[in-house]
C-alpha cells in the first residue's frame, strides 16, 4: 500500500470511521455552522446568504495604470479590491530615491503622495467598494492617504470598508517589508487599530497572515498557529493600551492559504476557528460574538504553481478555490496561473476570476454550509490539525512568545529548516508535483510560449518621479514641513501618531518624508540573520 | 570554497535563499547569508571582507539587471574581479543571456532543480585554484 502524509506530517490511514471520533463531544466540538465555537462555520447558512467575495491581487505601475485594471475587473463581476503597491511605497521610499531605482511600479502600484491615491482610486466610490491594501511597515501612512481620498470623495467614515494588511509580525518572519524595529513598529500597528475603530467602524485594520509564512515555508499548522499568535499579540497590544477586547476584536480579520492537500487545509481551518474562539472567549473574556469569529481571506498559495507546464496552474488553481470554498472563507483570491513567471497578464487575472466564479455558481460548494461536516476523515482531521496547531502554539510560548521569537530570529530560523525540509520532500517525490517530480513532460520551460511576460517599462517610473516633483513644487510646502516635524515630535511621545500623520498626507508630504520623520525617531530595524 | 549568499535590493522574501544556503552548507561549503535589502555596495563589501569564492545574488522582484549589473561593477572597481557572480530567482529565460554577457557566471532561472545549483558551486570549488 502507498503511504499518505499530511503536509503536517502526521500519517494518513487508508479509511476512517466512527472508532476515530471516540471520546469527543460533538455538541462541544462541532456544533452548527454560525455557532460558538465555528468550527462548521462563522455564518449559519454561509454561502447561501453571502457568497465569498472576489478580491484577486493587482497594481502595477502608475495608479493611473492600476485604476484601469480596477475598472477591468469590475467590469467582469469583482465585487472588490485588492491593492499591490511597489517596492519602494511598501518601504517608504519616494519614486526618486537612489534605492528605488529599477524597482518604481514594477510588482505593484507606486504611492508618493496623497495625489497618487486621489488617482488610483478616481471614479471607484469608496463608500460601495470594499478595498484590501497590501500594506504593512506603511500601513499607517497608506492608509491615511486612503481615508483622505474617501473623505474628499464625500463618503460617509461608518460606509468606508478597507482592510488595510498592518500585520508588522508576519513581515519580520516572512516577506521582509519592515522598516522600524519590533517595538515602534508595533506601536504603529496599534495606533492603525485604535484610530481605525474609533473613526471607520467597518475598516478592518488589520489582517492578521498565516498565509506569507506558509509561502516561505512553514508547514500547515505552523501556519495556522503562528497566525494565531500573532492574532493574541495585537490583542494584547490593544488591552495594554486600554481598549476593551469588544471594541476592537470584531475588526479583526485573516488571510491564510489553502494549497495543498484538500481535506488538511479544510481542517486547518475548521481547527483554526475553534482554537480562535476559545482564544478569544475563554482567554480574553470577549462577550460580543462577533469578536469570536475567524473571518478569513482564503486563497492564495502561488508557491504550489510551478514553471514547467504553466496553464497546469490553471487546474491547480481550481482545487484551491474548492479547498476555500469548503474551508469557508469570506473572501477568495488565486494566484494566476503565470504567477512563476511574471506579473499577472489581464487574461491570466481574468481566468483566476472565472475559476472562482465557476466555483460559486457551477461546482455545487457553496449549496450548503460545511458540506464536509461530519465525515469521519474531516471531522479526525480537524481534531489533529487542533492537536499539532496546539503544540506549535506551546512551541511559540517555548521561545518566549511570538514578539520575543520573532526579534531573537528563532521563528525564521524555524520556517526556513521547514522550507528547507519542504525541498527536500520534493526532491524524495514524498510531496508529488506533476511536471515536476512525477510525470515530467519533455517541453522544457524555456520552449514554452504559454506566458505573455509583463514589460516592465522605464518611461512609466520616468513618468512617476516626474508627477512627484511637480507635487513636491506645488505644494504648500511650509505647511508639508510643519505637518512632518509634529510627526517627528509625537513620534518622541506616545500619543496615537494617526492624527499627525492624516495632517502630513493632506498637506502632500510624501511617504519617504513621512517615513523619515518616523525614522529618525525610531531608527531601523536589524534583522537577526540566521538559518 | 567559501560562498556568499545575498538579497540585493527591496525584495523581502528570502525562501529560496536560505533554502539554498542550507544546501550548499549541508554539501559541505562554507556559507554566508547577507540579510534582506542589501545594496549593491554592502554585498560587495562583504564579499571581499569576506573573501568568498562566489556571490550567488537572490532577486525575485524583476530588478535583477539592474542589481547584477551594480554587484559586477563593484567588484571590479574593488579589483576583486575573480569573484564569480551567480544569479538566481524569477529570472525569466529571456533575461539569462544578458545577465551572462553583463559577466554573471551562472543564472538559475525559476525552476532549476536544487541538485542542480549546488552541483554547480561544488564543481566551481572543485576547480578553484
Amino acid at each position: 500500500m502507498r503511504d499518505a502524509k499530511l503536509h503536517a506530517g502526521t500519517p494518513i490511514k487508508p479509511v476512517y470511521g466512527p472508532e476515530d471520533l471516540a471520546g469527543r463531544d460533538p455538541a462541544q466540538d462541532i456544533g452548527r455552522p454560525g455557532e460558538y465555537p465555528y468550527t462548521r462555520g462563522i455564518h449559519a447558512a454561509m454561502y447561501r446568504d453571502r457568497l465569498w467575495t472576489m478580491r484577486q491581487y493587482i497594481g502595477f505601475g502608475t495608479p493611473a495604470e492600476t485604476n484601469a485594471r480596477f475598472k477591468y475587473l469590475m467590469a467582469h463581476g469583482q465585487d472588490a479590491l485588492n491593492v499591490a503597491f511597489d517596492l519602494p511605497t511598501q518601504l517608504g521610499l519616494d519614486s526618486d530615491d537612489p534605492r528605488a531605482e529599477g524597482e518604481v511600479g514594477r510588482v505593484g502600484m507606486a504611492i508618493d503622495t496623497l495625489a497618487d491615491m486621489e488617482e488610483a482610486f478616481a471614479g471607484i466610490p469608496l463608500d460601495r467598494v470594499s478595498v484590501s491594501l497590501t500594506i504593512n511597515g506603511m500601513a499607517a501612512p497608506i492608509t491615511a492617504m486612503y481615508y483622505a481620498v474617501a473623505e474628499a470623495q464625500g463618503a460617509a467614515p461608518d460606509r468606508v470598508v478597507t482592510t488595510p494588511q498592518n500585520d508588522i509580525l508576519k513581515e519580520f518572519v516572512a516577506r521582509g517589508t519592515w522598516v522600524y524595529p519590533v517595538e515602534p513598529s508595533l506601536r504603529l500597528v496599534a495606533d492603525l487599530i485604535e484610530f481605525s475603530a474609533t473613526r471607520y467602524p467597518r475598516s478592518n485594520p488589520v489582517s492578521v497572515c498565516g498565509y506569507h509564512i506558509r509561502e516561505a515555508g512553514c508547514t500547515t499548522a505552523q501556519e495556522m498557529a503562528y497566525g494565531l499568535a500573532i492574532a493574541k499579540a495585537y490583542v494584547e497590544l490593544m488591552l495594554a493600551r486600554g481598549m476593551a477586547v469588544d471594541a476592537f476584536a470584531p475588526r479583526i480579520s485573516f488571510n491564510f492559504t489553502a494549497w495543498g492537500k484538500i481535506f488538511e487545509e479544510v481542517a486547518k481551518f475548521r481547527a483554526g476557528r475553534r482554537l480562535y474562539a476559545r482564544m478569544l472567549r475563554e482567554t480574553f473574556g470577549a462577550t460580543n460574538p462577533k469578536s469570536w469569529v475567524f473571518r478569513s481571506l482564503i486563497g492564495g498559495g502561488g508557491s504550489a504553481f510551478t514553471v514547467q507546464e504553466p496553464e497546469n496552474n490553471i487546474v491547480r488553481g481550481a482545487y484551491i478555490a474548492l479547498a476555500a470554498a469548503l474551508a469557508g472563507g469570506q473572501t477568495m483570491a488565486l494566484p494566476t496561473y503565470d504567477e512563476a513567471y511574471t506579473i499577472p497578464s489581464a487574461k491570466a487575472q481574468l481566468i483566476a476570476l472565472r475559476t472562482m466564479q465557476i466555483c460559486a455558481e457551477e461546482s455545487g460548494a457553496a449549496d450548503t454550509a460545511d458540506p464536509l461536516g461530519g465525515s469521519y476523515y474531516v471531522e479526525a482531521l480537524t481534531n489533529e490539525m487542533e492537536r499539532l496547531i496546539v503544540e506549535e502554539l506551546a512551541h511559540v510560548e517555548r521561545m518566549g512568545g511570538i514578539v520575543e521569537a520573532v526579534k531573537s530570529g528563532a521563528i525564521q530560523a524555524e520556517v526556513a529548516r521547514q522550507a528547507y525540509l519542504f525541498e527536500q520532500k520534493l526532491n524524495s517525490g514524498e510531496i508529488a508535483k506533476v511536471g515536476v517530480n512525477c510525470y515530467v513532460g519533455d517541453a522544457a520551460a524555456e520552449a514554452d510560449a504559454a506566458v505573455e511576460l509583463y514589460a516592465f517599462d522605464q518611461t512609466v517610473a520616468d513618468a512617476q518621479v516626474a508627477k512627484l516633483a511637480k507635487i513636491r513644487g506645488a505644494r504648500d510646502d511650509r505647511a508639508a514641513r510643519a505637518a512632518l516635524r509634529r510627526l517627528t515630535d509625537e513620534a518622541r511621545g506616545d500619543t496615537n501618531l494617526m492624527p499627525a500623520i492624516m495632517e502630513a498626507v493632506k498637506a502632500y508630504a510624501t511617504l519617504g518624508e513621512i517615513n523619515r520623520a518616523m525614522k529618525d525617531v525610531f531608527g531601523e530595524h536589524k534583522e537577526p540573520v540566521k538559518f | 570554497m567559501k560562498v556568499l549568499i545575498a538579497k540585493p535590493g527591496l525584495d523581502g522574501h528570502d525562501r529560496g535563499a536560505k533554502v539554498v544556503a542550507q544546501a550548499l552548507r549541508d554539501a559541505g561549503v562554507e556559507v554566508v547569508y547577507s540579510g534582506l535589502k542589501r545594496t549593491p555596495e554592502e554585498i560587495v563589501q562583504e564579499a571581499v571582507q569576506e573573501d568568498v569564492d562566489v556571490v550567488g545574488l537572490s532577486i525575485l522582484s524583476g530588478a535583477h539587471l539592474l542589481l547584477a549589473r551594480r554587484v559586477l561593477e563593484g567588484l571590479r572597481g574593488q579589483g576583486a574581479d575573480e569573484i564569480k557572480v551567480v544569479v538566481g530567482g524569477i529570472i525569466p529565460p529571456r533575461d539569462v543571456e544578458p545577465l551572462r554577457a553583463l559577466g554573471v557566471h551562472r543564472v538559475f532561472p525559476m525552476g532549476t532543480a536544487l541538485a542542480d545549483i549546488v552541483k554547480v558551486f561544488k564543481d566551481e570549488g572543485d576547480t578553484a585554484p
